[in-house]
């Protein structure tokens, strides 16, 4: 259910790296409990992130949700569908509804992001 | 991202429960229920409800009956509408007001006969309505009937074809607000009237509490050819509002009148003594200070409870409800602001965590079902 190609955050965001940039976007646990996402506020190109910030909103019809950093960094790219398509959200959240991509500043923060497995113990998935 | 916990603690599970896993959906906790908040989802269920049929369990809300001689008097006391041009097995909306005005809950009152009424009230101020009812029952009996009544609710163009399909009984003589006994659905005696909170045509079915699973099947697989989904409290919302109604907590409570709220027409000022009149009276002289306004929102952006109102860069007021329209595809709200200021197509602001976004006062309700 959660690949092991990517990591994650307590607030349910999964970090993919590439090269020397992360793409970032929110996890399954996270899309299945949003009600149907009607928009996405995005940071704009260029803008600073910091880890376990909030940089952007997902808003759903029953409410709005901050979205965290994995990583500190700068947005070098962010994902224009999601602007006429939030609903990609609830339906490819680990794939085509990726949110941002981040150059990040600081490569020792990787290493407290969680594991696939850990992750899934904390969403009470084990061994998924 | 931030995801609200689930709380644990006692909560209690209508008769439903079981079939409401089997059918897929999300629980979450209301008014000390675990009930379902979607299955498909919010907007599946919405357009579902306003395009074909829908049925949620509403089994969470108060029954609570009035009887003895004194019934009606009691009644009569404690809501504006006029409970005495009921007749048998006919209903009516009301707010239920403090002396002051301010309203307890809104509920609706059925009369079944002369010595008992019926009031069916909000599952989160059941406790406080119950009592309040017993202060002011005078020599009438008052029963709590909750624990043995299931609610369910059918709603949409296709319910009446639902429901005939599922029940012996014609159902097109049956008025908007009228109740019918002893109806059999699945072998169930059940009551139904139609009423209903999304705007729609539909119908409340009210039975036994453990009757409710065979209820529900019954109507699910009647509805089948017509595409019934089951609908949760999340598209309950959403309907609701695009309809208008209030949600009381949000749109209404102790600190609003109906007069501030778009209910001045179920006040009436007419009939016999009741609680609040002579504030409202002088209010309807005065003329409400503030009223509650429904708004559309032209940018992206979700106008939620508590979100300041601004005319210019003047704070005049606070949404109440807010979410986006599944059928209008846009975001709306309800709030209250300075009378000079509710005419519709008044220009103001909102604001959306820290950016403020242009809206326009529009006419209630956003939705009506079309005629015929």
């Amino acid at each position: 259910m959660y690949p092991s190609d990517r990591r994650y955050t307590q607030e349910h965001e999964w970090a993919l790296r590439e090269g020397s940039r992360v793409r970032v976007g929110v996890t399954q646990f996270a899309a299945e409990r949003l009600s149907d996402v009607v928009f996405v506020e995005l940071p704009a190109v260029g803008a600073d992130v910091r880890a376990a910030t909030p940089f952007g909103v997902v808003e759903s019809v029953k409410a709005a949700s901050d979205l965290f950093a994995p990583v500190t960094g700068r947005v070098v790219e962010v994902n224009a569908a999601l602007v006429d398509n939030p609903e990609l959200i609830n339906q490819d959240p680990h794939g085509a509804a990726w949110i941002i991509v981040v150059e990040p500043a600081d490569a020792t923060e990787w290493d407290r992001l969680l594991t696939a497995d850990a992750y899934a113990k904390l969403v009470g998935e084990a061994g998924a | 991202m931030s995801i609200h916990p689930t709380t644990t603690g006692a909560v209690r599970r209508t008769s439903l429960f079981d079939v409401h896993l089997a059918a897929g959906a999300r629980m979450v906790p209301f008014a000390g229920w675990e009930m379902p908040v979607q299955y498909t989802g919010v907007s599946d269920e919405h357009l579902a409800v306003r395009t074909r049929v829908g049925i949620f369990d509403v089994s969470h809300m108060g029954e609570i009956l009035i009887e003895g001689a004194d019934a009606l008097r009691t009644v009569q006391h404690l809501v504006t509408n006029d409970a005495a041009r009921l007749a048998d097995e006919c209903g009516l909306y009301t707010p239920m007001c403090t002396p002051s005005g301010g309203i307890v809950d809104d509920i609706v009152v059925a009369r079944e006969d002369e010595r008992r009424y019926l009031c069916i009230v909000n599952a989160a101020t059941h406790e406080g309505d119950l009592a309040w009812i017993r202060t002011h029952a005078g020599t009438a009996t008052v029963r709590d009937v909750s624990d043995e009544t299931a609610l369910l609710s059918l709603q949409g163009p296709k319910a009446q074809a639902v429901l005939e399909t599922a029940t012996s009984t014609d159902l097109a003589p049956l008025a908007r607000f009228q109740w019918r006994a002893a109806v059999p659905v699945g072998g169930v005696k059940t009551t139904v009237s139609r009423t209903g909170y999304t705007g729609e045509d539909g119908f409340e079915i009210a039975c036994p509490w453990e009757a409710a699973p065979a209820v529900w099947d019954t109507v699910v697989a009647a509805g089948k050819p017509f595409g019934i989904v089951p609908v949760g409290l999340g598209a309950r919302d959403t309907l609701r509002l695009e309809a208008g109604l209030m949600l009381y907590g949000n749109d209404i409570s102790e600190d609003t009148t109906p007069l501030e709220a778009p209910l001045a027409w179920t006040v009436k000022f007419d009939k016999v003594e009741f609680n609040g009149r002579a504030a409202l009276l002088q209010q309807r002289a005065d003329g409400p200070r503030r009223r509650l306004v429904g708004f559309e929102v032209a940018e992206r952006a979700i106008p939620r409870q508590h979100c300041r109102i601004l005319a210019g860069d003047r704070p005049i007021g606070e949404v109440t409800s807010g979410t986006f329209s599944p059928l209008l595809r846009r975001p709306i709200g309800l709030g209250y602001v300075p009378t000079e200021y509710s005419a519709v197509g008044t220009a103001i602001a909102v604001e959306v965590r820290d950016r403020l976004v242009p809206a326009q006062v529009v006419r209630l309700p956003f939705y009506r079902r079309p005629r015929g």
